[in-house]
């Protein structure tokens, strides 16, 4: 990026920075609640509607990253980054199916957690244990990459320092969304995600007239991506479809997703939800075609964040500077918003699932409030001293994601089998974890980090998502170790929830 | 709860088989071999393009269809947005 800062656009960035930190402030006062109790400061009490819950989600989904990484993907490897659309358009079928169950049941125990579910369901603190760990492992690079989403905006802004003043605008907006998030828990984001979502939605409906009308009509565009980017390679048909499941089965075992839907009022509103959250996959799909867009107006991958910078360069050079800065605070707002309910998702599994349950299991709701607000803290700065501090940061981030990815995978029996069926037995289900995780770290290391694992059978290779290979791999264990510990009779572990409880509203 | 039912009661064998709907997006999406080709295009998008975009309205209203159907849907007063 060359030209010295863009005054015109960090102008924008900032005024509408200032706005989302004064409503993230005010939020403490909407629908009010005691937010001394984890219930109310990590779930908003479970008041929101099916409005609220679009746009929460929304926010909370559709992250900065991805608004980056979708059109980077398809910039730099062609249509095998289309991938991200069948992966969102299938993903909402399985939370019409699955999420009502998980909504109802965890309503009727005071659930905050998926891992508090699976505690309950299979009477395991071990099996809970593993369930709470890879959630908040698979979240942790998850939030250092949207700080990677603000620092690319930050450097298209011409904001290029370097040492502790190139740093401070990241450390600034982190500071302040951390301050917020602690006062006003999910009321901050659920509220910045209005914000968020609209000015999503304005930039993408300019970007997709404005910029084709200036390259020459889409078939233009189309007719500049090189044949061999255009397609998915017969090769890659079993990459790009177990790569869109994976991702899809993957999508709401994360605890940010989960935080969403249990804040929630009602089962309606989840399931309005799964047919109006296809939108949003719209939406995506157009942002994935900013990635040719950018090939076909010439844009080279940057010296620094390679074909990251795709998009804001294609934003640099196609709008006026003002409009331009809309679409950065888009993108960088679009950072705070999952950035605040991953790392209140990830307070909430530690003070449940590791304080609570092993530390002290005497807390008072007020105790647990102040443990989680706490560690919603330590989350967020442990990201920014992450990226600020580790050499190689930004690509240790993708990698981390990549294998955060294929370990939330892996609590899918566990969790979404369990929202059906008691015949998993609780150590079955943990050894079948815990071999999907082993395995799944271990494809995609031995792969460079990259998603897909050739697997070889014979003289074949079939190449697909790790983490689906993974995930095989777990339910097999799972179903064998089943079978072998009921014919020893080994104790499942009691029950604490009745079948009824899974349906109601 | 307008009417008189109990939400533990096994659902109709009708409704039930709607939920199948939900299994067809899947087949659409997941069968990259039907699709993965550059003919017919529409307003300069590759078929490959076009199709997975058509797929996004065609999995919605599948999903508005098994709402609409569904026996919580209608007269619930629960929800407020």
């Amino acid at each position: 990026m060359t030209g010295g800062v863009r005054v015109e656009a960090l102008v924008v960035v900032t005024v509408l920075f200032l706005l989302v930190t004064v409503l993230g402030f005010v939020a403490a006062r909407w629908r009010r609640g005691d937010l001394d109790s984890l219930h109310e400061w990590g779930l908003a009490g479970g008041r929101f509607g099916t409005v609220v819950t679009w746009f929460l989600l929304g926010g909370d989904l559709y992250t900065a990253y991805t608004f980056i990484a979708v059109p980077a993907l398809v910039f730099g490897a062609g249509a095998i980054g289309f991938f991200a659309v069948p992966y969102t358009i299938i993903a909402y079928p399985l939370v019409y199916v699955t999420m009502p169950r998980l909504w109802s049941v965890s309503r009727a125990h005071g659930y905050v957690t998926p891992a508090d579910f699976v505690r309950g369901r299979y009477g395991s603190r071990s099996l809970a244990l593993a369930i709470a760990i890879a959630g908040i492992l698979a979240t942790l690079p998850y939030i250092a990459l949207q700080l990677v989403g603000i620092q690319v905006v930050i450097a298209a802004l011409g904001i290029t320092g370097t040492g502790f003043m190139g740093d401070l605008p990241l450390i600034i907006a982190f500071v302040i969304l951390a301050a917020y998030t602690y006062s006003s828990g999910l009321r901050a984001p659920a509220l910045i995600a209005l914000v968020k979502d609209a000015l999503i939605f304005v930039t993408v409906i300019a970007a997709v007239t404005i910029i084709p009308s200036r390259l020459g009509g889409y078939g233009r565009i189309f007719a500049a991506v090189p044949p061999a980017k255009l397609l998915p390679a017969p090769a890659q048909f079993g990459a790009y479809a177990t790569l869109a499941l994976g991702s899809a089965l993957a999508l709401f075992l994360y605890p940010h997703s989960i935080t969403g839907v249990l804040s929630s009022n009602s089962r309606r509103a989840i399931k309005r939800n799964a047919a109006m959250l296809p939108a949003y996959s719209f939406l995506l799909g157009l942002i994935a075609l900013l990635g040719f867009m950018a090939l076909a107006a010439g844009i080279k991958p940057d010296a620094t964040y390679g074909t990251q910078a795709a998009v804001p360069a294609l934003f640099n050079m196609m709008f006026p500077a003002w409009f331009a800065g809309v679409g950065f605070a888009a993108i960088a707002i679009g950072a705070l918003v999952p950035a605040a309910i991953m790392s209140i998702a990830t307070a909430n599994l530690f003070t449940r699932n590791i304080y609570k349950e092993f530390l002290r299991p005497n807390a008072s709701p007020r105790e647990e409030a102040t443990a989680a607000k706490a560690a919603s803290l330590v989350v967020k700065f442990g990201a920014l001293l992450f990226i600020l501090l580790l050499q190689n940061a930004r690509q240790e981030a993708i990698n981390f994601q990549l294998l955060g990815g294929v370990w939330i995978l892996q609590t899918f029996p566990a969790v979404i089998f369990g929202l059906y069926t008691r015949w998993f037995h609780r150590w079955a289900l943990l050894a079948g974890w815990l071999v999907g995780m082993v395995l799944g770290t271990a494809m995609a290391a031995s792969q460079h980090f990259t998603s897909i694992f050739p697997l070889r059978i014979g003289a074949s290779t079939y190449p697909a998502y790790s983490a689906f290979y993974a995930f095989i791999a777990n339910v097999i264990v799972a179903v064998v170790l089943t079978v072998v510990l009921r014919a020893m009779r080994v104790e499942g572990g009691p029950d604490e929830t009745l079948s009824a409880e899974y349906l109601r509203a | 709860m307008s009417r008189q039912r109990t939400d533990a009661r096994p659902r109709s064998r009708g409704r039930r088989l709607i939920l199948l709907l939900l299994i067809v997006p899947f087949v659409g999406t997941l069968w990259v071999s039907t699709y993965a080709r550059t003919a017919p295009s529409l307003l300069g998008f590759p078929f490959f393009y076009w199709y997975q975009f058509l797929w996004i309205g065609i999995s919605a209203a599948l999903t508005v269809v098994v709402y609409l159907v569904d026996p919580e849907a209608p007269g619930a007063d629960e929800d407020r947005a």
